[in-house]
Formats: C-alpha cells, sequence, structure tokens
C-alpha cells in the first residue's frame, strides 16, 4: 500500500506533465492553422503553373527540350524522404519511415540513396546500409522558402549532372486535422505536361501562341520554378500533417493524464479514510482501555 | 477590359478587371489591352503598370516571374511582387549593399561567392529601388 505521500507525489507529477501536453496541444493547433493558411495561399500559384505548363506543351509544335524531362536508363534512384525533426506526433513518423523502406525494398535491382528532410528519418537511416547524400533539419516546423529552393537547387543539380536518374519524393498529403495520406510522388524527371484535348470546353486552349522569346528558353525559365512548386507543396503538406497528428496525440495524451490523475485521486482519498479509520481506533481502543 | 491575375507562391496579390498592362518582358517592356493574342512570356525584374476599371494607375515591382494572356485574361506567375507604395526602401537599400559588396569581393577573388545568384539579388534590390523612386517622384 503506497503512503498518502507517494500518492500525492504521483497526483502532482501527472498534473505537471498533464499541463505540458495540453500547452503542445495549443501550440500544435496554432501551428497547423498556420500551415493549413500557407497551403491554401500556396494553392493558386501552383495550379497556374500546371495550367501554364500545359498551354506551352500544347502551344509549341517542337519536341519539349528541357534536363529536367529527360528520361533515362534508370540505374540509380534518389529518395526524397520528408518527416519531422520532433516527435510526439503519434505514429506519423513511422509511417513514413515504413514506406521509405518499403520503396528501398521494390527498388532492390538498383543503386539507390537518400535525402532526408527532417531529423526523424535521418536518425532512423543514418545508421541503415542506404547512403544518404544530404539532410537538411531544424525546420522549426514551418515552411522556409529560401531553404526549400536549396533542396530543389540540390536534387535538380544531382539529376541533371546524371549522379542519379530518377529522384522520387515521399511525403505526407494532408487531408484535414487527423487524415492524412502518405504519398510517394515522382519528382524527375518531369512527366510531360498533360495536353489539354482540343474541344475540351473547360480549358480550351488557342494554338496560336506567341512566344516571346521562344519556347524553349520559356521552358528553361518556367521548370526551376515548377520544380520548386512541388517541392514547396509536400513541404507545406507534411508540416501541416506532422502538426495535426501532435494536435491528436497531444489532446490524447492530455485525456490519459486526466484519468490517471482521477484514478490516483481515488487511492488517495482511500488511503486518507483508512488512516482516519486507523487513528479513531486507537483512540476509542485507548479510551476504552482506561475505562476498564 | 480583362482580367488580370497576379500571383506569387504566397499569395493571390491581384485579381481583378483591368484596362491595360505593361510588364517587363525579356524583350523589353510590353503593353496588353483588351482582347490580346494570345502570349506567353518571361518576365525580368521591372515594374508591372496597370490601369484598373475606374482607370487609376497602379505600379508595382515584379522580380522574376511570367506572364500567359489568353482569352481576355492575363497571368503574372511572380516569385515577388511589391506595390510601390509599399517597398520596404531601407531593407532594398540593405539588400542593394550587401549584394554590391558580395559582387566586389567576388571580383576579388573571393571563391565561396555564388555570383550568379548575388548578380540576380542585386538586379532585384536595385529595381525595388528604382519602382520606389520613379513611384516617390511622381507625386
Amino acid at each position: 500500500m503506497p503512503t498518502l505521500r507517494d500518492v500525492k507525489k504521483r497526483i502532482r507529477s501527472v498534473i505537471s506533465t498533464q499541463r505540458i501536453t495540453n500547452a503542445m496541444e495549443m501550440v500544435a493547433a496554432a501551428k497547423l492553422r498556420r500551415a493549413q493558411q500557407r497551403i491554401e495561399q500556396a494553392r493558386p500559384y501552383a495550379e497556374k503553373m500546371d495550367q501554364m505548363l500545359g498551354h506551352l506543351a500544347a502551344a509549341s509544335t517542337s519536341e519539349i527540350v528541357h534536363p529536367y524531362f529527360e528520361q533515362r536508363e534508370t540505374r540509380k534512384k534518389t529518395l526524397v524522404v520528408i518527416t519531422s525533426d520532433r516527435g510526439f506526433c503519434g505514429s506519423f513518423n513511422s509511417n513514413i519511415i515504413r514506406r521509405a523502406v518499403r520503396w528501398l525494398d521494390d527498388n532492390r535491382e538498383y543503386e539507390t540513396e537518400l535525402i532526408t528532410v527532417g531529423k526523424k528519418g535521418n536518425n532512423y537511416f543514418r545508421i541503415r546500409p542506404v547512403p544518404i547524400i544530404r539532410f537538411w533539419g531544424d525546420w522549426g516546423g514551418s515552411l522556409d522558402y529560401d531553404r526549400a529552393r536549396e533542396v530543389v537547387r540540390f536534387a535538380t543539380d544531382r539529376f541533371v549532372s546524371g549522379q542519379t536518374d530518377r529522384i522520387d519524393l515521399l511525403y505526407t498529403r494532408f487531408l484535414s486535422t487527423a487524415r492524412y495520406r502518405v504519398t510517394s510522388q515522382d519528382y524527375l524527371p518531369v512527366a510531360p505536361p498533360d495536353i489539354p484535348e482540343e474541344g475540351d470546353e473547360r480549358d480550351s486552349v488557342a494554338m496560336d501562341y506567341i512566344f516571346e522569346p521562344d519556347a524553349e528558353r520559356i521552358y528553361a525559365a518556367l521548370m526551376p520554378g515548377y520544380a520548386t512548386t512541388i517541392m514547396v507543396t509536400a513541404l507545406a503538406d507534411s508540416f501541416a500533417s506532422e502538426h495535426g497528428n501532435r494536435m491528436i496525440a497531444m489532446n490524447a495524451a492530455t485525456k490519459n493524464a486526466g484519468e490517471m490523475i482521477d484514478g490516483l485521486t481515488l487511492q488517495y482519498n482511500k488511503a486518507r479514510q483508512a488512516q482516519i479509520t486507523k487513528e479513531l481506533l486507537e483512540v476509542v481502543s485507548g479510551a476504552e482501555a482506561l475505562k476498564g | 477590359m480583362f482580367l488580370l491575375s497576379i500571383v506569387t507562391p504566397e499569395k493571390v496579390c491581384y485579381e481583378a478587371q483591368v484596362q491595360s498592362l505593361v510588364v517587363p518582358g525579356t524583350e523589353g517592356y510590353l503593353g496588353i489591352l483588351s482582347n490580346h493574342a494570345p502570349l506567353i512570356t518571361a518576365l525580368l525584374p521591372g515594374r508591372i503598370e496597370f490601369a484598373d476599371a475606374e482607370n487609376r494607375v497602379n505600379i508595382m515591382a515584379v522580380s522574376v516571374g511570367f506572364l500567359e494572356v489568353s482569352k481576355n485574361r492575363a497571368t503574372i506567375l511572380a516569385n515577388a511582387v511589391e506595390r510601390a507604395d509599399e517597398i520596404d526602401v531601407e531593407r532594398a537599400q540593405a539588400a542593394f549593399d550587401r549584394e554590391k559588396q558580395r559582387i566586389i569581393s567576388a571580383g576579388k577573388g573571393e571563391t565561396d561567392i555564388d555570383l550568379p545568384s548575388a548578380r540576380a539579388a542585386f538586379e532585384r534590390a536595385a529595381n525595388r529601388l528604382r519602382v520606389f523612386k520613379e513611384h516617390s517622384g511622381d507625386r
């Protein structure tokens, strides 16, 4: 039977833990809101970018010549794994890591390498045989455009210089606070853009575009932005999913702590009651003895 | 009148009917009016000028970007756009000086400087200052 003091101590420690998880939930909720805004605000740009690329592809008669489209025979594949820097977000990171491991399995026939974004993924893979060629951590849970561009520059350079033949992207698509989908996506080479079909009312395109200076140079200027947009979208979605998951996990932890406090309080009261009874008994039996 | 949207990765900066538009294309400034022929062009750092529905002239500084015109819709995709009266002159000036210094030290043989990116940043800062000065001179 634990003493009164022991139980009291435990209650106090669980209460302070609960305060922490509660605070973490609030912080995650605030960060989630901001991350969601980021996604909303970035969407129009990504959509227009897609559209413009589609129009460009539909209207330019010549073959697309840009290094990002170059399909090579695959010998080496690179995976960009986007995880979070911090834990306390439920099964979020382990789900991504599991998918990354499966990707490595599926691509056994090729030479493989990783680019890790986020500490959790990096910590898992750095003690495993697959080489990590570059790591970006300490994002602080929010999107930094300059750093995102660094990642893009590194990845595209690696592809264009022929050091790797394919680059895939593994991230989590944000669906709602509690829901996300681990998604792997081809990054490079870029799939040739969808050409809107003629007579398609929603997006019928005039075929006689004027290009200034010319289609090839517009591609050259547009493609880095396109690659960046995809990466930024993936990062923004991942961050939002991370915060959503942390919020849910911390909410559950707060609730569990509450239940634990209730249980301990009951135990404490019982012990207190027992002690009072015992003291009463002593007093009464002492008095009885004196009378006798 | 035609619909103009100016979009950056951060947000939609402007979306409304306008009377006319002037942008810094790669081959020089070009003007767009209603029913312009379909066009796609890259933009250089410079100034965007457009007359809105009430014929008020708006001026913005743009960094690199693209313009697409088709079916009376003009879409500008740019890395960054600032209204002339919202330009942070001190920041632009600081960037201007910093990049200038970097270009100079690169010229002196410092090798760890990314010259193209310094040049591009210098060009953007210079453009913001220029647009701001022209704009305040107009008044």
